[in-house]
């Protein structure tokens, strides 16, 4: 009576998992528009599909031996000796080894293909955009454009983007679910990620490592236009005006939260480099660190 | 008699796990190798730490620039002579010959103060000339790992300081022996981990 | 004179926070004065703060440990309510101000002070027991290492009433943790209560690991070793060599914040990254401490309640000890987004994928303990199963976590933290029910209240799955971890079954405090008079219950595995009206521990606020309590063999349970306190 009821709790709770999956299918990291998202989706799901295959076997397996080999049980044989059989033995160790074989080599080259550092294989060349981490914004830089923008960034749709990133303070982590892969933000030194947004639309994005009080607001929005959108875009911009200077950039350092979008026409001294050299030295006072 | 020690008659072929609990010096000791192993896990992340920022001076003065190897060559024969004092202090124990003990745990004492003096001296003139721990995470490596050393070495002469005057208050009982034998493991485990020191912060300074 | 500390450190204006102070100062002075009023103090402090004996430090320490959890759980009440609130422009109850410190303080307290105690407490009580001997290698480091760790549990506490905690996180990754950017004591009450409580989890380590190798009964060797002691020894291995790094790296960044030196900071040439590293090399090992124990737990419960021997016994010691020594070769999958490169990934992914295949080979050997056997559905049994069932997934989230590309996408996200919370309930916590349930009735001499348990274990495993399935959608809808509010206000539902789900496994919580109180008003009706309710399988079930102080009064001889099993069979189990009792030994008890733990309460408190000629105090009293009982030369006490003999002579012919009369009645009819001293032979 009681394994029963469990593996009908078991059911409903497999239930409850599916709708759940099925739910988070609509937005996020199952919802790629890029092509390093969709890579680790489909990675994501043969990983998912292959522990499955032996996971769900097992869980099934507990239940029904539990249940056969229930003491009250007359028609279950019961082996009181049987604690050994080298057979057994080996496809226990075979099974998880197989399944780690074929996930591992998954790993391998995984991790090689979807390195953030390695560029992505295209005919146009990449978007160079600076990323810098504030308390608690995100400050993008378009060195080539020669423009810069605060919680917002826009590229072409279809062009890969290069990022190089850094941050003023402690360490965050910049990422959009929907394009894919996350790369820390580290005070004095850069990192790299190579994204593409292959749809035109509005992504959100985060930081993904707890940074201080303004940590929940530090979202920003990554738009992806068409070619001639992302150029009106820069050119629009630049004419807005708006400095973005040692003197601008020293009040954007400041610990501030939830404050909205920023627009800079024009960027002088090279910020980002100055913060990735390390040249850069912060701190909270007592108020701001609450 | 219980079944098992029927079998320890004559010569004893029972292995060592099947003999049942070990006797009180051994599991002493025992214990306190484990104990040393894990303060030589400690020195091991220090190490690691320094390896890492070695090279991180920030600008200031490298480890080339710093140290001067006649200072510690000298710093290592106190502490490599304090082992060997050390090590007939431990026989004067198992001999129970109390004015030996005084005679070679005095040295191996003296011994380790002039270690700490001169690496006292050294630190001392570091911070002096701008170099103290906090100007660099190279300088700040160095002084924690010598100095976490250094520090033990000083406890370890406290040590001693309480162990000669157990001996003189309690007397050779078992339980002082112990812990003589236990503080002679100490001390040697001090003098590895100060090879280990010397070979990587100071010979092996660029 | 009283350095950082002022007035204005206790948070008169947090309405939250003076209110819990205030009912726990209620709590606490409540239960002052039914102590006083029972006349317990004499008793309390000869038979418990002061003892020595490995079982009362056993159970000193799953008492910590469930007191915690209710510490603990309620931050995390807390938190699910917050999250619960704080959809789209709405902010919720609790501001990051104390949102930060409360999930910090939930997972230090948590992983340090609620799995750790429980984990160490069992291995304490049961150890000896199985391994046939009297007591641990050093009883009296025990109390001293038990006692640190309530010294780190009170400075924890202490940090609510004045000032605060850390609010970087569990683990306190600089540059956050250094003082350029949280200049406040929250970091330094964290740093200081696990600095002094690791030292005590230190010394256990060498303690119990030093028994398993040296103290076992004759003839018990390696292969004769019940696998309980065996995952005990990988776990006690593993802290003997993680916790020092631990200490290592938590004093660099306390010299980073106290003295001014750069291992950590963003200056002058300091490395965060090397913190991230250090920290789970010590990280990954700490799980691999909580989870060994557990799984030890489930290999004795599968094989007594299946009434069949664990199946597959060098294979299960076989993975343990693989899965011990991999444990430190894994660690930078806690930090793939960190940028290492893809072949320092790749590798780290793999290793962390091989060590999968052990923990895989013993669910498969839990698995053909089952079959074939007569299995009775106790309220352990439950757990178990449960256990199974639960663990895999969170096995297969870890093992897809593992897979750096697809880390990339769920890293710090709500997927993660289902996954940790998966493995953690299901693994440790089921686990130390589990135990706690088997090993109540050889502790306290009677049984828990079996319905009650039964109904404990639904509530945890139903609102696990209520609690943390949504994380794992939520995950990978794009939430993060940590996040105090969040702009999607369609996660709001999910967040609200989480809420719920966390609400069950409070009452889950509350039952468990039930199911001991019914169980202490029913206890003559559940009592365990032969010592073994459960037709085990191992030692400790060959003696009385509660034990004697000396555990066994003949050092049984083992011939093989499942030593008692076996004595059952050949009809040799029970206790002969021996022919000859001898006087036994026993360590002493000593205060040693309590005043260690009291000055270095002192001492920590004093570090934290910077008052240091009050740490000097501190620190020159613990070493002094440690001189005076280093110079104690009266270290045992002396049962003599008449005691001994009757202690046997009232345990001799045990009653069968629907008996009328018997030599126990009389025992019974007296005192209950004055029974349990002449049951376990007290040692002042």
């Amino acid at each position: 009576m009681e394994a029963e009821s469990r593996r009908s709790w078991g059911r409903n709770v497999g239930i409850v998992c599916g709708c759940l999956l099925l739910a988070s299918c609509r937005e996020g990291v199952l919802d790629p528009h890029g092509p390093v998202g969709q890579l680790e989706r489909v990675i994501l799901g043969d990983a998912t599909a292959i522990m499955l295959a032996v996971v769900i076997p097992v869980i099934v397996l507990t239940l029904a031996f539990a249940w056969w080999f229930r003491a009250g049980n007359k028609r279950a044989s019961y082996r009181p000796e049987w604690e050994y059989a080298g057979r057994i033995e080996l496809i226990i160790w075979a099974i998880p080894a197989l399944v780690v074989l074929f996930l591992g080599g998954i790993a391998w080259i995984g991790s090689h293909d979807l390195d953030p550092p390695k560029p992505l294989e295209s005919a146009a060349s990449p978007l160079e955009v600076e990323v810098v981490s504030l308390d608690w914004r995100w400050l993008f830089i378009y060195p080539r454009q020669g423009v810069a923008t605060v919680n917002y960034l826009v590229v072409p749709t279809g062009v890969p983007v290069h990022f190089r990133l850094t941050s003023t303070s402690v360490m965050n982590s910049f990422f959009i679910p929907q394009l894919g892969s996350q790369i820390y933000t580290m005070a004095g030194m850069t990192t790299q990620l190579n994204l593409r947004a292959d749809k035109p639309g509005s992504y959100s994005g985060l930081s993904a490592q707890f940074s201080g009080p303004g940590f929940s607001d530090m979202r920003f929005t990554l738009r992806a236009e068409s070619a001639e959108g992302f150029s009106t875009w820069i050119a629009q911009t630049r004419e807005r005006g708006g400095v973005l200077d040692s003197a601008s950039f020293a009040e954007l350092v400041r610990p501030t939260r939830a404050s909205g979008e920023l627009t800079y026409g024009s960027v002088r001294d090279d910020p980002f480099e100055t913060v990735a050299a390390g040249h850069l030295a912060t701190h909270w006072s007592p108020k701001e660190a609450l | 008699m219980s079944a098992g020690e029927e079998v320890l008659t004559g010569v004893s072929v029972v292995p060592l796990s099947l003999r049942g609990p070990a006797p009180v010096r051994v599991v002493a000791g025992f214990g306190f190798w484990l104990f040393l192993l894990s303060d030589i896990i400690i020195f091991a992340a220090l190490f690691a730490a320094y390896a890492v920022l070695s090279g991180s001076t920030a600008g200031g003065p490298s480890a080339a620039e710093l140290f001067d190897k006649r200072h510690v060559f000298l710093e290592t024969l106190c502490l490599l002579a304090s082992s060997v004092t050390c090590g007939f202090g431990t026989l004067a124990v198992y001999r129970s010959d109390a004015r030996a003990l005084l005679l070679w745990m005095g040295m191996t004492f003296l011994l380790g103060v002039c270690f700490l003096t001169m690496e006292g001296r050294e630190f001392a003139s570091m911070v002096a000339a701008g170099a103290g721990p906090s100007h660099s995470a190279f300088l700040s490596a160095f002084f924690t790992l010598v100095g976490t050393h250094g520090l033990h070495v000083s406890l370890g002469l406290l040590w001693l300081i309480v162990m000669l005057l157990q001996v003189t208050t309690l007397g050779f009982r078992p339980m002082v022996a112990r812990r003589f034998f236990c503080f002679g493991l100490f001390w040697h485990a001090l003098d590895i981990v100060w090879i280990g020191v010397f070979t990587i912060v100071y010979l092996g300074a660029k | 004179m009283w350095g950082r500390l002022s007035w204005g450190a206790i948070p008169f204006d947090q309405p939250i926070v003076m209110g819990t102070c205030a009912t726990i100062g209620v709590v606490l002075l409540s239960l002052f004065i039914l102590i006083t009023a029972k006349r317990g103090w004499p008793y309390l402090w000869r038979e418990w703060i002061t003892s020595v004996d490995h079982k009362r430090i056993g159970v000193m320490y799953m008492i910590l440990g469930l007191v915690m959890l209710v510490r603990g759980f309620s931050d995390a009440i807390m938190m699910r309510t917050q999250l619960a609130l704080a959809a789209g422009h709405a902010q919720g109850y609790l501001p990051p101000e104390h949102y930060d410190q409360i999930f910090s303080a939930h997972g230090t307290i948590m992983i340090f002070f609620v799995a750790m105690p429980f984990v160490i407490g069992l291995m304490n009580f049961v150890l000896p027991l199985q391994l046939g001997v009297r007591d641990v290698a050093f009883p009296v480091l025990n109390s001293v290492s038990f006692w640190l760790t309530a010294a780190g549990v009170l400075l924890v506490n202490l940090s609510l009433f004045v000032g605060e905690f850390a609010r970087t996180g569990w683990l306190a990754y600089p540059p956050l943790s250094e003082l350029a950017y949280s200049p406040g004591v929250g970091v330094d009450y964290y740093l200081w209560s696990l600095q002094l409580s690791g030292l005590g989890t230190l010394l256990s380590g060498i303690n119990l690991a030093t028994t398993i190798l040296k103290l076992r009964a004759p003839g018990m060797g390696y292969s004769r070793m019940p696998v309980f002691c065996w995952t005990a020894l990988a776990s006690n291995m593993l802290i003997v060599a993680a916790f020092p790094v631990l200490t290592a790296t938590f004093a660099m960044l306390l010299l980073d914040r106290y003295c001014g030196f750069h291992f950590f900071t963003n200056d002058l040439g300091g490395n965060p990254m090397m913190y991230v590293n250090l920290i789970w090399i010590w990280g990954h090992p700490e799980v691999y401490i909580l989870i060994l124990p557990a799984f030890g737990v489930f290999s004795e419960v599968v094989a007594t309640f299946s009434g069949k021997p664990l199946f597959g016994y060098r294979s299960m010691v076989l993975a343990t000890m693989v899965i011990c020594g991999l444990s430190f070769m894994v660690w930078l999958h806690h930090f793939f987004t960190m940028g290492a490169g893809a072949d320092v990934n790749a590798f780290f992914g793999v290793m962390t994928m091989i060590i999968a295949v052990p923990t895989g080979v013993k669910v498969f050997n839990w698995l053909f303990t089952l079959y074939a056997g007569r299995v009775q559905f106790t309220a352990p049994i439950y757990w178990t199963i449960g256990f199974i069932v639960t663990f895999v997934i969170g096995g297969m989230t870890g093992v897809l976590m593992a897979i750096p590309p697809a880390d990339f996408v769920l890293h710090n996200s709500l997927f993660l933290v289902a996954h940790f919370h998966n493995v953690a309930i299901g693994g440790v916590v089921f686990g130390a029910m589990a135990g706690y349930t088997y090993w109540f009735p050889k502790a306290f001499g009677f049984k828990l209240h079996e319905r009650l348990g039964k109904a404990v274990f639904w509530c945890w495993f139903v609102g696990f799955y209520l609690a943390f399935m949504p994380l794992y959608a939520l995950g990978l809808m794009g939430a993060t971890r940590r996040m105090q509010h969040y702009p999607d206000t369609h996660w709001q539902p999910l967040m609200l079954v989480a809420l719920a789900g966390a609400v069950v496994i409070l009452l889950g919580i509350g039952l468990t405090a039930v199911q001991l109180a019914v169980s202490i008003r029913q206890r003559h009706a559940n009592r365990d008079r032969t010592g073994d309710p459960w037709n085990a399988r191992t030692l400790e079930w060959s003696i009385p219950s509660p034990p004697p102080a000396w555990n066994f009064t003949h050092i049984p001889s083992v011939e093989r595995i499942d030593a008692y099993w076996h004595m059952k069979e050949e009809g040799v189990a029970r206790r002969a009206l021996a022919v000859s009792f001898v006087d036994l030994h026993l360590p002493r008890n000593t205060p040693v521990g309590f005043f260690v733990a009291f000055f270095v309460v002192i001492l920590g408190f004093a570090l934290i606020w910077r008052i240091y000629w009050l740490a000097a105090v501190g620190l020159v009293g613990a070493v002094t309590v440690a001189l005076v009982q280093s110079w104690r030369t009266d270290r045992e006490i002396r049962v003599p063999a008449e005691a001994v003999a009757a202690f046997e002579r009232a345990h001799a012919a045990p009653v069968p349970h629907d008996a009328p009369g018997g030599e126990l009645n009389a025992l019974e009819a007296a005192d209950d306190r004055s029974r349990v001293r002449v049951a376990s032979g007290a040692r002042s």
